[in-house]
């Protein structure tokens, strides 16, 4: 039973965060698409509207990446979850139907018109099926953070005779509070991607001395969006995320922060490895008095350590937890810094000639990724042991009849798939950067053709 | 409110069938009906526009049958693991195929991803015949409500059955048949010259096998099963899916070698929404039957709250307007027949 229980976790975290890799920048990129369309409209230059076309066709990729790993995660919740499924499947069927209903069905009909309909539609259209694009995909990720918004912190239900969960409030539901801030900081954080993955294309064009007239305009779209929103993810969304994390999860608190110990005027850790065999932290490097300042906004506060909880209750992968905390927010700090030394640099006119700065640039491009799945890491390890938290554990929500056996199968299949996926995305992107944003090529697909005769 | 959901569930779920059913189609004959590249091409422009909006109706009918009956998606989707699992692999090989064919001109890369989307397309086809199958027959779902069947036993119908035994196979390969058929009057209506000429011969080769195939299913699932005949008896008005079934395959017959493509298409929607709706009429009110037939899964049994099914009506009705609006939008800005022109690919 436990090897079954650890494949069918590894299972929907292997598919979840391959897939996670896709909609972060989809769905970021679809904001700054939306951007860029409207100053091209405003100023009727096309200069920006090839930076939106050549935005688009990244897009595109990604976005059909996005969907094909998509369809395992709504499947999985059946297939490898099913005890979860009957217990919970009355409640958050809700909001999982829902995204298929309202988000799929928009995003599907107006991608094709968005991607290949620019020659046939009006300027105006045109933008208007890139909002209905940014629309779908930022309500689609709306669905899924309510959805784990339950998990985390279920409000909205009442248990039934059978033991199951069943909605008791519609709006309860919908709009947990735990929902909000995690959707602010989880659409920032992918607006981040997108914009850092912007400017490390401008980067790269200018450093390569090609096409230095888009590159300027992705730089300093992608530089403005990703300060804002590298400020907005630690504050106020993220201290924000946390504050919620130490009131209703405080278990998972110090777990994160590797509090093996409640003290007064907790330190804050910036390094250091928990070594849980000892309770305590190896080679720490502290802040005194800020965890405490952060939690309570009082410097002396007394921070409750994991030794004042059940040790059946603490998170089961406590290292791990607190490395993906302690890397995310490493991270958020490192974005806020440079995105501010670049901004700085434009804003002063030295930018796009500042060659180390471009280099940093360039290769920050994979530090959005880290952080956004370290991010989702610290959110769902935090969770554990719950599935719904303290309401259903995770050792008692996965599918019995599936054994461990045929869960390694299809776990091995979809790792198989999903790197060759994973190299056709990369191969196919990299096509696309190299033929840069100019070149007058179409785009090659076959969702919507511009041209059928009536 | 129960009884209402599982008709609307049968109705997404024939409504998803009839649509990525006939780009399924279309994938089947893929390989033989379109020759050169340009034809190739065609087919696919012909489906592009609308397959992946089709598709999104698995994803809705699915969505809407796990918050409506989640004991029963929960007891289907782990009981029909390891087939569900290839359906999404299939799905997925299907859908690059179909996308990243035209990144590259190359031949080489063209002509794998080719194969690719044929031989998925094929596949899903059996697959989804096969899952029909499935759920006619019944399933070894016991006192915890709960199964799991292997892909195949000894593909007889004994007390342990698999995904496949001849029952499955039966349906997969009339499930084919009738999707082929299907595409192929879509493509017919969609291309012409060649292209369409070969489509319209596929459909004509297609009617004697569905005939055939339709015959022998209803033989057969009266000879595994006589009590699917219980609602019809008790309900005389369930007789006109016999009725509708057997017109519709007698207009394809006539429409298809007069060259009146739109007419068998819509025979062909006819016939397969029939099918569904007509087995659905039999099964209700259960929604997956058991081997043992005091564990069947009932919409009773399976439903969620009242409440929550109450709600979701609301919001369901509301998103099912905008989704046919998109629908007829996106129809209409792509119809007729598909040309290759102004130096596009």
């Amino acid at each position: 039973m436990e090897s079954a229980l650890l494949i069918h976790r590894l299972h929907f975290a292997f598919t979840a965060t391959f897939h996670y890799l896709f909609p972060q920048l989809t769905m970021g990129l679809a904001l700054l698409i939306v951007v860029l369309k409207t100053i091209g409209l405003q100023r009727n230059d096309p200069v920006y509207n090839e930076a939106a076309r050549f935005w688009a066709k990244i897009f595109g990729i990604n976005f059909v990446l996005g969907v094909v790993t998509g369809i395992p995660m709504e499947f999985q919740f059946g297939t490898n979850w099913s005890v979860f499924s009957r217990f919970a499947g009355g409640v958050i069927g809700q909001t999982l139907a829902m995204e298929g209903m309202f988000a799929f069905f928009l995003e599907s009909a107006f991608l094709g018109l968005f991607l290949y309909g620019e020659k046939r539609l009006s300027p105006k259209a045109h933008w208007l099926s890139a909002v209905a694009v940014f629309v779908g995909s930022w309500l689609s990720g709306y669905f899924i953070i309510a959805t784990d918004a339950f998990l985390q912190h279920p409000v909205g239900y009442f248990k039934a005779a059978d033991g199951s969960l069943q909605l008791a409030s519609f709006w309860d539901f919908v709009l947990n509070p735990w929902a909000g801030w995690q959707y602010a900081h989880n659409m920032s954080g992918a607006a981040i991607t997108g914009a850092f993955i912007m400017t490390s294309v401008g980067a790269f064009y200018l450093l390569s001395g090609k096409w230095t007239a888009h590159a300027r305009i992705f730089i300093t779209v992608g530089v403005i969006a990703g300060c804002g929103f590298s400020v907005l993810q630690i504050f106020p969304t993220g201290d924000r995320q946390g504050k919620m994390v130490s009131d209703l999860q405080p278990v998972t608190l110090a777990a994160i922060e590797g509090l093996f110990h409640g003290q007064s005027a907790a330190p804050l850790l910036i390094l250091g490895q928990p070594n849980e065999q000892e309770g305590k932290i190896d080679n720490p490097i502290a802040v005194p008095g800020m965890l405490s300042i952060l939690t309570y906004r009082r410097w002396n506060a007394h921070v409750r350590g994991l030794d004042a909880f059940p040790k059946q209750d603490w998170p089961d992968n406590i290292p791990l937890l607190y490395y993906s905390y302690h890397i995310m927010v490493g991270l958020g700090t490192f974005f806020v810094s440079i995105m501010a030394i670049a901004l700085l640099l434009l804003w002063r006119g030295r930018l796009f000639h500042a060659r180390w700065m471009l280099w940093i640039l360039l290769l920050s491009a994979p530090f959005p990724y880290i952080a956004n799945t370290a991010g989702w890491m610290t959110a769902e390890l935090g969770r554990q042991p719950w599935l719904v938290y303290g309401l259903m554990r995770t050792e008692n929500g996965f599918s019995t009849v599936v054994s461990a056996g045929n869960s390694m199968f299809t776990l091995l299949g979809f790792m198989g798939m999903y790197m060759v996926l994973g190299i056709l995305g990369l191969f196919l992107l990299w096509r696309e950067i190299e033929r840069g944003p100019e070149e007058a090529h179409e785009i090659v697909s076959n969702l919507h053709p511009t041209t059928t005769v009536s | 409110m129960a009884s209402l959901w599982f008709w609307i569930v049968a109705v997404m779920v024939a409504t998803y069938v009839v649509l990525d059913g006939f780009d399924l189609g279309a994938g089947a004959i893929y390989l033989m009906a379109a020759k050169t590249d340009e034809e190739r091409r065609r087919v696919l422009r012909a489906i592009g526009p609308v397959w992946d909006g089709n598709e999104v109706w698995l994803l809705a009918a699915g969505g809407t049958l796990y918050f409506a009956f989640p004991q029963l998606y929960a007891s289907s989707f782990s009981g029909f693991y390891l087939p569900l699992m290839m359906v999404l692999w299939l799905l997925m090989l299907r859908a690059v195929g179909i996308e990243f064919r035209a990144h590259l001109e190359n031949p080489v890369w063209q002509s794998f991803f080719d194969v690719v989307f044929s031989v998925s397309s094929i596949l899903l086809a059996v697959f989804l015949g096969a899952a029909l199958g499935n759920v006619v027959r019944g399933v070894p779902l016991d006192a915890t409500g709960y199964f799991f069947e292997p892909l195949w036993t000894d593909f007889k119908l004994g007390p342990q059955v698999g995904i496949l035994d001849w029952y499955t196979v039966l349906i997969g390969v009339m499930a084919l048949v009738t999707l082929t058929a299907h595409g192929s009057y879509y493509i017919a209506l969609k291309t012409d010259a060649d292209l369409g000429r070969r489509a319209r011969g596929f459909a004509l080769l297609c009617w004697p096998l569905q005939f055939f195939l339709s015959v022998s299913a209803m033989v057969a699932t009266y000879f595994i099963r006589p009590d699917i005949m219980t609602n019809y008896g008790n309900h005389p008005i369930g007789l006109v899916v016999p009725i509708v079934v057997v017109a519709s395959l007698a207009v394809m017959l006539w429409a298809n070698p007069k060259g009146k493509e739109k007419l068998a298409f819509v025979a062909s929607s006819l016939y397969i929404t029939f099918l569904l709706v007509g087995a659905a009429f039999a099964l209700y009110p259960v929604v997956l039957p058991a081997r043992d037939h005091q564990y069947d899964l009932t919409i009773y049994n399976t439903a969620a709250g009242s409440h929550g099914l109450n709600v979701g009506l609301v919001w369901w009705t509301f998103a099912t307007v905008l989704a046919l609006a998109y629908f007829v939008f996106l129809y209409r800005m792509f119809r007729g027949k598909v040309r290759l022109g102004e130096g596009h690919y």
